[in-house]
């Protein structure tokens, strides 16, 4: 086996494969090195896993509500195993979709652990192979898209013990669903977790030290599912600084201090949800002297480091710590290397939040808009405006555009509500083609759907919405 | 794959012309720049130079057909390079002539036409010729809208997205650059200006080129309106046979008039002004000299119903020319009243395009700025434009003795097409009568 490349990626994930499959697509020969299982966190431990698990909690949650579209069910109950065991299947069909990938694209997959040395050109790329020694690759480029993993703070307990303290990780495979749970952190990942164990009637308590939940969120949407979740149950300590996170004989106990006081909450379980570290370790960076800035490495607009032929691309050149991120870098850093791509595109990243009801945001918030020194114009649909989402029972949550008054630009937009993640994609696109104003409003949205709702925050951020 | 080749357009007004004499034959090999053809207008004779490279397919006009419409297929041409040239433009059928103005050559396969002096033409036409269908400047409607607000031409921009499509920070990088040019010797972004714009009238030197150091003087791109200022002015003096007649005319009755009239109709709050009389005169000495209210077509004189006045207004950045509709119908208080408006929408650039499009004669008045005499541009379809100069006490000869006068001159420049010297003369004398004899101005 020739042990020579165009080009080795290090980490299977939607960064790593991505690339490897777009450099393939332009002839370099290949290689990429996984430790684990081909997809990488987000699709055996993330993004696709845990969607199966909401979509149970969804479910669950509906039937649970079916008086409200005139149906009944007699004995709603779960099957906790079943659950979980669901959400691993679905990972793994598509792992396995990877692996099929990887070979119709004829990259040739190590499964091992990856070390760099320095060499000539690109740092050479030396791979424990699982149980086989090493082995040694070279490459003219070499891109890093080790991914990251959850943050741990040991000092004060926020770490996994293997038991009762989770990180998403055990979060995902528990043996029972608790009856009671502490969710450290209001990102993305925690509100998600936290959405999932109250559908299946745990009592969740999520503690934010940020003075608002989903933190990164326009303040506004933030407020909005503050409430929608405390609606269903969830509560809320934002505000809240972790002093220590603790075993106790049945559960777990938290200390934290809020408003100069400090307070003990107890559950059975607890998540650490505080945030994303670049895997960073253990691959020789330090001695190549690749420049590494807060965990993560540092990386030019072509997603090269400062080392010749080394690229790092996703969560381990820093945030936002999201799957489409790391795939969008990895095109653009293949067509980089490959000579074919125009000049790099800067394109707004979206962010979603899977819980319900759903979150989804592009751009700048509305405060950082006005931070940035734009004068605005904001729109605001709410869908309990919207014909469809009456129709569908899903009235909760609205849609918010920030333009740029001195451009007409689309700066922003944020939404929450039922399926907005699967909406936020048409504001994505009307961005990246720096669409303004008058091309959104001129834009037909169909008839009764709760797109129409994007439509009209557009218009209501220039005085012309109409159902309101 | 062929290619047509079509009748060109020779200058904006041109609509037909007669295939003179073909310089090839079918079979023939021609490449960019073999005089291929002459094709005889009422105005001249002009060589017609392939832009395309190819074989002669065939000859689809014969020699001394007479009256070929602009893009009309006149020759095939074949295979070879040829089948490179750009998709085969949408061919405006021969009963259906294209609008005289912008389109000069209005296809990619047009042939080029260096006319005799070599002059500008060619160069018009030639641009717009290597430039197929894709003249089109791609560009994000965010970069549009704020090249428009920051008054950048887009041609001028080089895009960096997709396709070459002008992104927003295209625009954003063009303003820094423009002003770097000024820091830093760099090559001036004029030539490419003006090679890419579709609108300019001729291909012109670089000022790097005549001798202007690039640094030594700022950039401002035009907008929208100063490129048709400048496309309209090039192509009406280059291409209209006109001719400047001079006259003074004395105002002091005029002014006595307005004097009164503005006196005796305050309380209705009625403001004549010197111009708004000159626009009443001009409009009254039309409709006693039909012939000066007058547009050349390629059929034929138009004599236009009515006297719609166009009045020059300056405005920020340029000027434009709002219309007071039939003015001969309308008494001085409504022309001012309406002219008043015209104007004040004008300056805040609000007017609607039927509100400065259309007017069958032109007055320019530079009295205010103390201009003695001036010719003006003929507004093109219009036969003549007046030329408005400042009313000052002069010395006149007045029975043989002298006397002071308040004294203007005026310049009416004609469309020789539209209407001849005598014409004019006769249309300035009713003009100075009507001046100096305001009373009749209410006749």
């Amino acid at each position: 086996m020739a042990d020579s490349f165009d080009l080795v990626v290090i980490g299977a994930g939607p960064g790593g494969y991505v690339a490897a499959i777009r450099a393939s697509q332009l002839g370099l020969k290949t290689a990429i090195v996984e430790r684990e299982a081909l997809g990488g966190v987000c699709l055996n431990w993330g993004c696709i896993p845990t969607k199966a698990l909401l979509k149970s909690g969804e479910v669950y949650d509906q039937l649970g509500h079916l008086d409200n579209y005139g149906l009944a069910v007699e004995g709603r109950s779960y099957d906790f195993t079943k659950i979980i065991e669901r959400s691993r299947k679905v990972a793994k069909q598509l792992s396995a979709g990877v692996a099929f990938l990887m070979k119709k694209h004829k990259i040739e997959v190590v499964d091992g652990v990856a070390r760099l040395e320095a060499a000539d050109g690109a740092p050479r790329v030396v791979v424990a192979v699982k149980a086989k020694g090493e082995r040694t690759l070279t490459a003219k480029s070499v891109i890093l898209a080790t991914g990251a993993r959850a943050r741990v703070i040991p000092s004060i307990g926020l770490e996994p013990d293997g038991d009762r303290i989770w990180t998403y990780r055990e979060a995902m495979v528990p043996g029972t669903a608790p009856a009671s749970l502490l969710v450290v952190g209001s990102g993305a990942i925690g509100i998600e977790f936290a959405s999932f164990y109250r559908s299946l009637g745990a009592e969740v308590t999520v503690v934010e030290a940020l003075p608002r939940i989903l933190p990164v969120e326009d303040e506004e949407i933030s407020g909005v599912a503050h409430k929608a979740f405390e609606k269903r149950g969830l509560k809320f300590r934002v505000g809240a600084k972790v002093t220590a996170l603790t075993k106790t004989k049945t559960g777990v106990a938290l200390i934290l201090e809020a408003g100069g006081k400090s307070e003990t909450l107890e559950a059975e379980r607890a998540i650490v949800a505080v945030g994303i570290e670049g895997n960073v370790e253990g691959l020789g960076l330090e001695a190549l002297g690749v420049k590494i800035d807060r965990g993560h490495v540092v990386i030019d607009a072509n997603c090269a480091t400062n080392v010749p032929g080394l690229y790092a691309i996703g969560d381990i050149a820093g945030p936002p710590w999201l799957a489409h991120k790391a795939s969008h870098e990895g095109v653009a850093c293949v067509e980089h290397i490959a000579g074919v791509g125009g000049p790099h595109l800067a394109a707004p990243i979206p962010g979603c939040t899977y819980s319900t009801p759903q979150i989804a945001s592009i751009g700048l918030t509305e405060a950082q808009a006005k931070k940035n020194g734009l004068e605005v114009k904001v729109g605001r649909f709410p869908f309990r405006a919207n014909g469809k989402a009456i129709a569908a029972g899903d009235t909760e949550g609205l849609v918010k555009t920030v333009f740029d008054a001195g451009t007409g630009a689309l700066v922003g937009a944020h939404l929450i509500g039922a399926e907005v993640t699967e909406m936020i994609q048409g504001f994505a696109l009307a961005m990246t083609l720096e669409a303004t104003e008058a091309e959104i409003m001129a834009t037909v949205f169909p008839h009764p759907t709760m797109s129409e709702a994007m439509h009209e925050a557009a218009l209501d951020a220039y005085g012309k919405v109409l159902h309101l | 794959m062929s290619t047509d080749v079509l009748m060109p357009a020779l200058s904006p007004t041109m609509e037909e012309g007669t295939l003179a004499k073909w310089h090839v034959k079918v079979g023939d090999s021609v490449k960019s720049g073999d005089v291929i053809a002459e094709i005889e207008t009422d105005k001249a004779t002009m060589e017609v130079e392939a832009v395309d490279e190819g074989v002669v397919e065939a000859l689809l006009v014969e020699e001394g057909t007479e009256a070929v419409k602009v893009n009309a297929p006149i020759a095939r041409l074949s295979g070879g390079e040829g089948a490179t040239a750009p998709t085969p433009p949408s061919r405006p059928v021969a009963s259906h002539p294209p609008e005289g103005g912008d389109k000069e050559v209005a296809t990619p396969t047009a042939l080029s036409s260096p006319s005799g002096g070599g002059g500008p033409r060619s160069g018009g036409g030639g641009d717009t010729a290597e430039k197929p269908a894709g003249d089109r400047i791609l560009s994000s409607p965010l970069a549009r809208r704020v090249a428009t607000q920051r008054g950048l031409d887009l041609a001028a921009i080089t895009g960096t997205g997709p396709h070459g499509r002008i992104i927003l920070r295209d625009v954003e990088a063009a303003v820094p650059s423009a002003k770097a040019a000024a820091a830093k010797p760099s090559p001036a972004p004029a030539p490419k200006s003006a090679a890419a714009a579709p609108e300019a009238p001729r291909q012109v030197k670089s000022l790097e080129q005549m001798g202007i150091p690039a640094g030594s003087y700022d950039l401002r791109p035009m907008d929208g309106m100063k490129k048709t200022i400048a496309r309209r002015m090039t192509d009406s003096f280059r291409d209209i046979p006109h001719f400047p007649l001079t006259v003074d005319i004395e105002i002091d009755a005029l002014l006595a008039a307005r004097a009164a009239i503005n006196t005796l109709l305050a309380a209705e709050g009625v403001k004549v002004s010197v111009n708004d009389m000159i626009i009443k005169a001009a409009a009254a000495a039309l409709k006693r000299v039909p012939d000066a209210n007058t547009s050349y077509t390629p059929e034929g004189i138009a004599f236009h119903h009515h006297a719609d006045i166009a009045v020059a207004v300056s405005v920020e950045g340029g000027l434009i020319t709002p219309i007071v509709r039939a003015a001969e119908t309308k008494g001085m208080a409504q022309i001012a009243s309406e002219m008043k408006d015209l104007a004040d929408r004008a300056r805040t650039r609000k007017l609607k395009p039927e509100e400065f499009q259309g007017g069958t004669f032109s007055i320019s008045n530079l009295g205010m700025f103390g201009i003695k005499a001036f010719a003006s541009i003929i507004n093109e379809p219009q036969g003549a434009i007046l030329s408005v100069g400042a009313g000052e006490k002069r010395p006149v000869v007045r029975n043989d003795q002298l006397a002071i006068a308040t004294v203007m001159t005026v310049t009416l420049t004609c469309d020789h097409r539209a209407l001849d010297g005598a014409i004019g003369a006769r249309w300035l004398a009713a003009f100075k009568s009507l001046i100096e004899n305001p009373i009749t101005l209410i006749v």
